[in-house]
């Protein structure tokens, strides 16, 4: 690695670690209901959805019905984005004349959407009009991560109470974190992203002269299309939400949607940066910052772990290349490297940074092509996601997937040392241990009998776009980004047929909501507990031993559950181009 | 379950508005106050004819032009209507292929050469729509680009200095070389070849 991918990732790591403080602090006060910097302005906004909503913002739900409203809520989100796509032909905003977009694809998205997954079987700027991103993708990529956040801030407060049912109102929980929290950041996030050169603009695609013809005689193209849209203000939130889905086709590789070394640092810090603060502002939910602190730093540790791998497999080379006579060394004018699918503005460093910041959140944007990165260096986001998407993860669903790991390392120490398992002065007991496991092994569930049934039919091989091992990382890494709500892909692979449409549809519904209901009746069942003393039997989950005790749970999870995939693609594509 | 359909609904229509209206609406008028020219794309115009975007890179293939990075959007390169990578895999032989057809017509161009060729020369970009080559990829091709402009290779490295940016605020990223920009300098410094 040279100096500057050093300084460039301590850069990162540090703006980013500043930042928790500040942020959870303030996010804290916000679903607390305490007074902050923003309640002048935008209380009386607040207030006055309330009475649009029909609800009293101080009446309280079980996590039952905390559960329906969430799950009614995004029902109606779903047909709403289904329905746009299928008629946006016939609706205005439409420059570019764009058809409706055909049922499976739709169905896709707009679950995709919806889960915060952000997968995408379309291609934006040849398949949805400016009305279909802006009413149906940037209203999802605002609620859907509301919902998130919502359902971990449920969590907590499952956590902090005792002996009640009550665990807050859905809609005070959903319209506190659109208002106070996405919106204010995406606005001011989207002006510094036009400062950089991010497109905003309603007109229609520019139509400019080239300065050398292209193409062959027969088929002489003497044009450039530049397309427009209203792309900075979804960019924005589709970064901070960890949404992932981008205004164009390559998402943030587009010189339009990532134009400067700047917008894509600031793109980046936006993919950690509510999943890291959430750490913070759980801490001050239950009233020990300690627990905050204990878990960023799992995650902290693991996400440094697998950086700094991938780095150096980007910077390798590859022998074949080399073999053709081309310079891959770092250098005074060039950083060299794995550059196929990656842009020069961003080199190696940038994008392998990138790559594990958007996996190891649920994001799922690209700044390159993961299909064209080196094996290892597709190994280690894949492995991210299949994680369950807790390092850092996705905002809300990270934290409260990481809880669960935490009440069941919780659990395996007490077996360990033969005491009944708590967790911040909750027992820890069947019911939790049985939430927890289902929320954990769905997904991974999801992940491997997809793969298996994508790789068994003629309909799922049909897809593949590289031979060899590459094309069944192709797949498991579909399967892993969709049952885990990232949405990133080895592009490759034709995900616009129906097979994968709906295949992957079902896998992001499951993977979204059957983690979530589990993590709201393991919230409802420890708010319903009485509080149990701090005693000498008890495992401090605030310590370095904690921490270890942690990674090591969830590695041995993610390892024993996913080598052999893994084993099967990137490692034998490794070996295979390396033993040449 | 009725109680809870209809806050349901009218949340969706309400958070929609504003964030699916409002919020766009807004950033869209504000940027085309404070930054209408990046707002609109960063076009490079002369006079009323729209040559291009800064941004957005074009092929070139005359020798006298400095050549952009590969580009995998089809049916032509450098198509933004429809951005695209390769997807080719680290260990596809189409790619090992491909790259050793490119050295080969770079070499074509500049008879005699044999030194390596910067890597980002011969890959293709993760967009199809790179505007940049590194500082690297510039200076292997100025003997080529002088000898066929029939200008001095000192000449055409000025300009080259001319349309590169180190990295931003000394750190981030990498450096480049805008090719448009610079394929329009060296217009400007001779006629088109």
């Amino acid at each position: 690695m040279t100096a500057n991918a050093w300084l460039q990732l301590a850069l990162y790591m540090g703006v980013l670690l500043a930042l928790v403080k500040p942020l959870g602090g303030f996010m804290a006060r916000v679903y607390e209901g305490e007074p902050h910097l923003l309640a002048r302005w935008v209380g009386p906004l607040e207030r006055f959805c309330y009475r649009l909503l029909g609800v009293d913002a101080t009446e309280e739900m079980t996590w039952q019905r905390y559960a329906m409203a969430l799950l009614l809520f995004s029902g109606c989100g779903f047909l709403a984005v289904y329905l746009l796509q299928r008629t946006q032909g016939m609706l205005p905003l439409n420059p570019a004349g764009m058809a409706a977009v055909p049922p499976a694809v739709a169905f896709n998205t707009a679950v995709s959407f919806v889960s915060n997954t952000n997968w995408q079987a379309y291609g934006g700027e040849a398949t949805l009009s400016y009305l279909t991103q802006a009413l149906g993708l940037t209203v999802q990529n605002f609620v859907s991560a509301a919902t998130g956040m919502a359902v971990l801030v449920a969590l907590a407060r499952g956590i902090s109470r005792h002996e009640t049912a009550k665990l807050g109102s859905f809609w005070t929980d959903l319209v506190r974190g659109t208002l106070y929290i996405l919106l204010p950041l995406s606005t001011v996030l989207a002006l510094l992203l036009v400062s950089q050169g991010v497109v905003q603009s309603l007109e229609p695609y520019q139509t400019a002269t080239l300065l050398e013809a292209a193409g062959p005689d027969s088929a002489r193209v003497t044009t450039q299309v530049l397309p427009m849209g209203p792309a900075a203000s979804q960019i924005a939130i589709k970064q901070l939400g960890t949404n992932g889905g981008g205004f164009f086709n390559v998402n943030s590789a587009h010189p339009f949607e990532n134009p400067t070394p700047f917008s894509n640092f600031l793109q980046l810090l936006s993919i950690l940066l509510i999943p890291a603060a959430l750490c913070y502002t759980f801490g001050q939910l239950v009233r020990d910052t300690r627990q905050g602190w204990t878990l960023l730093a799992a995650m902290t540790v693991v996400f440094t772990a697998l950086l700094l791998p991938t780095v150096l497999a980007e910077q390798a080379g590859s022998p074949p290349i080399l073999a053709a006579g081309v310079d891959q060394a770092a250098g005074p004018l060039q950083a060299g490297g794995n550059m196929e699918g990656k842009e020069v503005r961003f080199g190696v460093t940038s994008s392998a940074l990138w790559a594990i910041a958007t996996t190891a959140a649920s994001n799922g944007s690209v700044n390159a092509m993961h299909d064209s990165f080196s094996p290892l260096g597709g190994l280690f986001p894949m492995w991210l996601m299949q994680l369950g998407e807790i390092i850092y993860g996705g905002v809300g669903s990270g934290l409260y997937g990481m809880l669960l790991f935490a009440i069941v390392t919780v659990f395996i120490a007490g077996l360990m040392v033969g005491r009944t398992p708590e967790y911040l002065g909750k027992k820890i007991e069947a019911y939790e241990m049985k939430m927890a496991s289902l929320a954990i092994l769905i997904p991974n569930l999801l992940v491997l009998i997809c793969t298996a049934v994508a790789v068994s039919t003629a309909s799922g091989r049909a897809s593949v776009f590289n031979p060899g091992p590459h094309g069944f990382s192709e797949i498991l890494y579909a399967f892993s980004s969709m049952a885990n709500n990232n949405g990133s892909a080895f592009g490759g692979l034709g995900a616009g047929t129906t097979f994968y449409a709906v295949l992957g549809g079902v896998a992001m519904w499951l993977g979204r909501f059957w983690v979530l209901i589990p993590t709201l009746a393991v919230a409802g069942s420890l708010a319903r507990k009485k509080r149990v003393p701090v005693g000498s039997g008890t495992l401090p989950t605030h310590t370095p031993l904690f921490v270890v005790l942690l990674i090591g749970t969830i590695v041995l999870v993610g390892a024993l559950t996913h080598l052999p995939g893994l084993a099967l693609g990137p490692i034998v594509e490794h070996l295979q181009l390396f033993a040449r | 379950m009725r109680t809870l359909l209809r806050p349901a609904l009218v949340a969706l229509l309400v958070l929609s508005l504003i964030t699916g209206v409002v919020y766009p609406a807004a950033i869209t008028g504000v940027s085309a106050v404070l930054f209408p020219r990046e707002a609109g794309g960063s076009r490079l115009l002369a006079g009323d004819t729209l040559l291009g975007s800064a941004l957005i890179g074009q092929g070139f293939t005359e020798p006298g032009y400095f050549w952009s990075r590969p580009s995998a959007t089809g049916p032509v390169a450098y198509n933004g209507a429809v951005s695209g990578g390769s997807n080719l895999g680290p260990s596809n032989p189409a790619l090992h292929e491909a790259i050793a057809a490119r050295v080969a017509a770079l070499r074509a161009a500049d008879p005699g050469r044999t030194d390596p060729v910067p890597v980002d020369l011969v890959t293709a970009s993760g967009s199809g729509l790179d505007p940049h080559i590194t500082p690297a990829a510039a200076a292997y091709q100025v003997p080529r680009v002088s000898r066929a402009r029939g200008v001095s290779e000192d000449s055409v490295r000025t300009l080259v200095a001319g349309s590169t940016e180190g990295r931003q605020f000394g750190v981030l990223g990498e450096p480049r070389v805008n090719v448009l920009r610079l394929n329009l300098a060296l217009d400007g410094l001779t006629p088109a070849p």
